[in-house]
């Protein structure tokens, strides 16, 4: 007992001060497109050529991010010959409909949707009970979705909570492409949810199949199951990134 | 026998011609193989079937063998047409292997004693479908005994996986994984690359193993192509990236385990040391989990000295916590009582069934590839074997304890000798490959190997006449161990499950793929 009284001194308070303090991230960290407008030189396509996800889209205007099918791998910017791509510092990339996602060439710049599900928001905003789906992910979105739990994080000050029955969840939050094997199990647990039932897709793969778009063996991501009402776009998406979008679903920032 | 005219034989990180690859009447093959791995201690790292190249409806059979006391990979291929008799039923660590086989082929391994699928993929030959996790298992014939399943979607924020288990009261008497349901396809579609996905693809493999899996890969690569050559100094940087995601997931396994035995210090306090090595990882590349850090010919980014400075620093602060984290969970003796002799693996079932990694080293197998198969800078900087003998859940708490200890060793030197490098070898280090490497040797055999936090992950790849992957072989550390975990639950209580799961802790995505 003295002993865990000891190295509980010892360890300290660590919980983050998120919200009321800005995270700090670190000096690479790849967060929303900063695109600059402007034509394109003629016939260059080197920043879609490398997209591992055809995320990134030539137009009139310069080059369009698709933040929902986006990897934040950063090869685009590395090879555009204008420097027109960078990926900035802003870390709150959620969204509440698959267009906000999309990052063009503005002048303003960008201010995260605030206008949710008002029902989730009227349901949900001091308590949020999440039942979490993987779905052929590889882990990395249900990792870093885990540590909000941890005391570093410590999402419970918020109301938020993980729950292990799908009768105790106001929404699942679903990882993964969905694959042809988890299609099933997904769908019944959604069926078991008590009404209303909200979803979000955490991460590329569920927003938009992510790097496995293409593969046979998956459905390509959530769109065409469930619509979702907030989108966590990143591969995987920082903790800050996917706290920030609970509470906005909340309505509580 | 001779090992060097029956088997094609390779180092860790190499090419050769296929044509050099022995091709063995299938009896000869079968024995040899059977002899090496029973007799002479070899271990399968690969075992798999490609469609043959020549003769429509044959296949393939390529074996890559371990031979760790020789520093050496053994290669050897033999040609089968609709069905063979199965190495299984003489040598158990290939029966996961040959179950893959047949699913993925529809070859028949004769006399396999338990073919099942283990992944549930759709068939292409237009047959019905398969659901997943409906199959036979094997079921207790007595009116006392009660079958319990759990899964696929489990209580916690996990990954998906079905388990079946075949109880007499409290005891379970046999445990059975069915797992795919994360199963992606991605070998399938890494053949015809290296293409512009092919590296993200790698990566997300095992998320929690992304470092591992892209140095495997970019290790491959540079086998197959002088451009895909790496400087010592990114192998060093490598390295440091890797025994970070080492000790982020043995930290996060350790609080896991505490957290299962209900006790709260050490889990809660683990739960955020855990996060501080991810955050290591992104401050060397923007990434918690390394992503897009390894690239073929070298790293992302470079770390300049004042970062160095800083992660030496944040190292000895966070170790600091660890050990006070740890200290505490090893000198609490309910927490000792419940670790100690729970989920036996016994070394003879380990080391019979091929089990790799941090459970092989509790179960007294002295195998770790970055001291059996040395490359990169752990050649000339080798690490301490850490390994038990118990094969319990202590062992494997007390495995991942003393490599947390070696890996921060390690990086405190390895650090260090970042400082000490010159600019211009710093500056090798950086790889512009973003794009594909391409202009690979044509009709090649690659393997590489990697000591992934887990275990041994291994790497095969064939390339077809323009230098393209024509078959590309991931084979996983769970892909081994899984077994081990049902084979540790028999006569376990089943309230046990929790944590001896925990101790395994194993990828299901990297199993499925």
């Amino acid at each position: 007992m003295y002993k865990a009284l000891k190295a509980r001194l010892f360890q300290g308070h660590r919980t983050g001060r998120f919200p009321a303090v800005a995270p700090t991230l670190p000096d690479h960290f790849q967060g929303r497109p900063q695109l600059q407008a402007g034509p394109c030189p003629k016939d260059c396509s080197a920043c879609e050529d490398i997209c591992p996800t055809k995320a990134v889209k030539v137009s009139a205007n310069g080059p369009q991010i698709d933040t929902g099918r986006c990897l934040f791998c950063g090869k685009c910017a590395a090879v555009c010959p204008r420097q027109a791509i960078a990926f900035g510092p802003e870390y709150r990339l959620a969204a509440f409909t698959r267009e906000q996602l999309v990052a063009g060439a503005s002048a303003a710049a960008w201010a995260p949707p605030t206008a949710g599900n008002v029902q989730c928001r009227d349901f949900c905003g001091q308590s949020l009970k999440i039942r979490q789906v993987s779905a052929g992910g590889c882990a990395a979105c249900e990792l870093d979705f885990n540590v909000l739990g941890t005391l570093a994080w410590d999402m419970g000050r918020f109301g938020i909570q993980v729950v292990a029955s799908p009768r105790h969840a106001d929404c699942i939050l679903v990882t993964g492409p969905v694959t042809r094997n988890m299609l099933l199990a997904l769908r019944k647990t959604h069926d078991a949810m008590p009404r209303p039932a909200w979803v979000i897709a955490c991460g590329a793969c569920a927003i938009s199949g992510g790097v496995f778009t293409d593969s046979p063996e998956t459905h390509g991501g959530l769109e065409a199951i469930f619509k979702p009402d907030l989108y966590i776009p990143g591969c995987p998406p920082h903790p800050t990134t996917i706290l920030e979008g609970l509470l906005r679903l909340m309505g509580r920032s | 026998m001779n090992m060097d005219t029956t088997f094609l034989t390779l180092p860790n990180g190499a090419a050769a011609p296929i044509a050099e690859l022995p091709v063995l009447p299938f009896a000869d093959f079968r024995a040899q193989l059977i002899q090496a791995v029973t007799q002479n201690g070899l271990r399968v790292s690969s075992f798999f079937a490609t469609p043959a190249s020549n003769r429509p409806g044959d296949f393939e059979l390529i074996a890559v063998l371990a031979d760790d006391r020789a520093h050496l990979l053994r290669l050897a291929a033999s040609r089968v047409s609709k069905s063979y008799l199965a190495l299984s039923a003489d040598c158990p660590a290939f029966h996961w292997f040959e179950r893959e086989i047949a699913e993925v082929t529809g070859l028949i391994c004769e006399n396999h004693p338990w073919p099942k699928p283990i992944r549930f993929t759709q068939p292409t030959t237009g047959a019905a479908g398969v659901l997943p996790g409906v199959t036979d298992y094997l079921r207790i014939a007595d009116e006392a005994a009660h079958e319990v399943a759990v899964g696929p979607v489990h209580a916690g924020v996990i990954e998906p996986g079905h388990f079946r288990f075949q109880c007499l009261g409290e005891e379970v008497i046999f445990l059975e994984i069915s797992l795919g349901y994360q199963h992606r396809g991605i070998e399938k579609m890494l053949v015809g690359g290296p293409d512009v996905r092919s590296a993200q693809l790698i990566e997300c493999a095992a998320g929690d193993t992304s470092i591992a899996s892209a140095w495997c890969y970019a290790r491959l690569q540079a086998a197959l192509s002088p451009a895909c050559q790496a400087s010592p100094a990114a192998e060093l940087w490598r390295g440091i990236a890797l025994e970070l995601e080492r000790s982020a997931n043995h930290t996060g396994d350790l609080g896991a385990l505490a957290g299962d035995v209900a006790f709260l210090p050490t889990q809660s306090f683990c739960g955020r040391i855990r996060g501080e090595y991810l955050n290591m990882t992104a401050a060397l590349c923007g990434n918690r989990f390394g992503r897009g850090y390894v690239l073929p010919g070298g790293l992302r980014y470079l770390a300049d000295n004042k970062k160095i400075a800083d992660l030496q620093t944040w190292r000895k602060r966070v170790h600091a916590d660890l050990t006070n984290a740890l200290d505490l969970l090893f000198d609490t003796p309910s927490v000792l009582d419940r670790f100690e002799n729970t989920g036996v693996l016994a070394p003879a079932d380990a080391a019979a069934v091929g089990i790799v990694g941090v459970a092989g080293r509790a179960s007294g197998l002295n195998n770790d590839i970055r001291l059996s198969h040395p490359y990169g800078p752990y050649t000339d900087r080798p690490l301490s074997l850490c390994a038990e003998g118990a094969g319990d859940v202590l062992a494997r708490a007390m495995v991942r304890r003393r490599e947390l200890d070696a890996s921060n060793q390690w990086l405190n030197e390895a650090l260090n000798a970042g400082t000490e490098l010159s600019a211009d070898e710093q500056a090798s280090a950086l790889s512009s490959h973003h794009s594909p490497a391409g202009g690979l040797a044509p009709s090649m055999i690659a393997v590489s190997l990697q000591e992934a936090w887990r275990g041994e992950l291994c790497h095969v790849a064939l390339t077809d006449s323009h230098g393209r992957f024509r078959h590309y072989k991931i084979v996983d550390p769970s892909f081994h161990n899984w077994y081990g975990l049902a084979l540790a639950l028999r006569g376990e209580q089943i309230s046990h499950f929790p944590i001896c799961n925990k101790s395994f802790n194993l990828s299901y995505c990297g199993h499925d793929l």
